[in-house]
């Protein structure tokens, strides 16, 4: 706080810009990383059926990063969202009710994939 | 300050109700389908996750996932669910290739128009073909 005044003064507040920016394109790299271990593995030889497809996400590592990659996605999302409702909806009260209803969406949707996750 | 009676320079965000009455340049539709592809996948999450969660979860419910494709979901028909789940596949591809040419321009710099408009070609040239080649397979073309 010492430099906030004179040309070095602070005149933005919450400095959530740079994090959410960089934690997109984190999450976004994690999810493409995903992707092509996913595709790796379906790319391996053998019918594809329910035993393989089943044993690709009950191994403990894999469980580890699809969770990783789901909480990934519902962050990515919601920032991905936020900037949508905050660009195109003015009205303060249906911009709310519209950011409620997305964190309420991905945060319910999260669980759910958890869920299956963690029953295999 | 003479300068101050310049009229200062306004950016705004195209409104939604107004895109088809702009001519976007290629990477302009790049960036528009980017919001695109990712509220489609938003909004199609639930059946993302039907899919994932009947697809593993036994092999009875994959029985159920199978035949999504075949006899439809409940009241939903089977063509339904291949086209949501076409939109799916070109909204990932799409999104996938949109954000890593967004890393791109961020990580080299490359943001002059003529790169916004090669990587832009470069997008479309990757996703379309992969779009065509899974949806293809879904109708059961091939």
């Amino acid at each position: 706080m010492s430099n906030n005044f004179g040309s070095k003064r602070l005149v933005v507040g919450a400095h959530y810009g740079l994090r959410d920016w960089l934690a997109q394109r984190i999450t976004a790299v994690l999810m493409a990383l995903f992707t092509l271990v996913l595709v790796v593995q379906l790319l391996l030889p053998g019918p594809l059926g329910y035993d393989r497809w089943a044993g690709i996400f009950s191994v403990q590592w894999m469980k580890f990063l699809t969770f990783v990659v789901i909480l990934s996605l519902a962050w990515h999302a919601w920032i991905g969202m936020r900037d949508i409702w905050m660009d195109y909806v003015k009205p303060v009260g249906i911009r709310l009710a519209l950011h409620v209803f997305s964190i309420l969406w991905l945060v319910g949707c999260a669980g759910w994939a958890v869920q299956v996750l963690w029953r295999l | 300050m003479a300068d101050s009676s310049k009229p200062r320079p306004v950016y705004r965000n195209i409104h939604i109700t107004q895109i088809l009455s702009y001519r976007l340049p290629l990477a302009g539709i790049v960036s528009i389908l980017h919001r695109v592809s990712g509220v489609i996948m938003f909004l199609l999450l639930p059946l993302v996750i039907w899919l994932f969660d009947t697809s593993l979860t036994s092999e009875i419910s994959y029985e159920r996932f199978t035949s999504a494709f075949i006899a439809g979901i409940g009241f939903v028909p089977a063509a339904l669910v291949k086209l949501a789940v076409l939109g799916l596949i070109w909204g990932y591809l799409h999104h996938f290739v949109a954000g890593v040419r967004h890393l791109w321009m961020d990580a080299t710099h490359s943001v002059t128009q003529a790169h916004g408009r090669s990587s832009a070609v470069l997008t479309f040239a990757i996703s379309l073909p992969l779009t065509l080649a899974f949806g293809a397979k879904l109708f059961g073309l091939y």
